[in-house]
């Protein structure tokens, strides 16, 4: 990778792009229940389940985007940005208490 | 693996949320001692990529998906309670803004898919790599077959849970949520024997940092 002033790229950046990337492919994901949904249905409890409480981005899909794939990659986007900012930030917290 | 809200009774979702709390505050304690400059953005990457891994749920036999969990993975990399804490982070954002998993079942959530896979996961991980004279294999191997097992195992949780919450019988829940997630284990095993190779290719220093 090219080096600019500065920035260099680091192998962090890659696995950024690559989460980023599976964030992309979201909208390729099997849409068939997941092992607790299957056993719920097959077993007669799916119906224990209650609406939740409020609803930002319910089923990974951003509201008022008609494009469902679109808006599905959007929410991908988001929230992996997002666990990074967490992830990253968290650490930094922490490494920063650590120290003192 | 998500339990959303109603599937377990208060109780239970009480004490998953107590047993969450005293977890996550013993694992930043114990991360706080460890945390090195280069674990940061690990911290932050497998954060992100746990998330992302999340939505790509696979198919498996019978009309039936499932996703990575990525505890065992991010412990076998962090450590377990660094792991603890980005599981939780990720859960707690699918949980607030995406509507997946209950608010009320967080902990029991937290339990199952950060506590038990990233300690569970950890340990095994560390026992069967012992055994292998080649390490690079043994990493690869131990990692699969540990992550493997952390999905079975939180599979069991889960329904214990529900069999406690009296939502349905263990000897229905148990043989059910287990034989499925045997299945959906495999594709964990899989996924993150290759983010073990990946890393072993490209970044080998990076498996030594959970042993400083």
């Amino acid at each position: 990778m090219e080096v600019k002033s500065g920035m260099k790229f680091k192998w962090w950046h890659g696995a950024l792009i690559l989460a980023l990337l599976l964030a992309i492919l979201s909208p390729l994901a099997s849409s068939s229940p997941d092992g607790l949904e299957r056993v719920a249905e097959d077993k007669g409890f799916i119906g224990t389940a209650l609406e939740p409480f409020f609803e930002i981005v319910p089923d990974y899909v951003i509201p008022g985007v008609t494009n469902e794939a679109v808006a599905t990659i959007l929410a991908g986007i988001v929230g992996t940005l997002i666990l990074f900012g967490i992830g990253y930030g968290l650490a930094k917290l922490l490494r920063a208490k650590g120290e003192a | 693996m998500h339990i959303p809200d109603g599937f377990i009774s208060m109780p239970v979702a009480a004490v998953g949320i107590v047993v969450a709390a005293g977890s996550v505050a013993y694992a930043v304690k114990a991360t706080n001692k460890k945390m090195g400059e280069k674990q940061i953005p690990l911290m932050g990457v497998l954060a992100a990529f746990i998330f992302a891994a999340q939505m790509l749920n696979f198919p498996v036999a019978g009309g039936t998906s499932g996703h990575l969990v990525g505890a065992a993975l991010a412990a076998i990399l962090l450590g377990p309670s660094p792991a603890l804490l980005i599981m939780t982070c990720v859960l707690i954002v699918q949980s607030l803004v995406f509507q997946d998993g209950g608010l009320l079942a967080l902990g029991a959530n937290i339990f199952n898919m950060g506590i038990v896979p990233c300690f569970v996961g950890y340990y095994l991980y560390r026992g069967i790599a012992s055994l292998f004279r080649k390490r690079k294999l043994g990493i690869m191997v131990s990692g699969g077959v540990a992550a493997w097992v952390t999905v079975v195992i939180a599979s069991v949780a889960c329904a214990l849970e529900l069999a406690i919450s009296g939502t349905v019988p263990l000897r229905v829940a148990l043989p059910a949520m287990a034989g499925v997630h045997a299945l959906i284990g495999i594709g964990e095993g899989l996924i993150s024997a290759a983010v073990l190779a990946l890393v072993l290719a490209t970044r080998a220093d990076l498996l030594e940092l959970q042993k400083a």
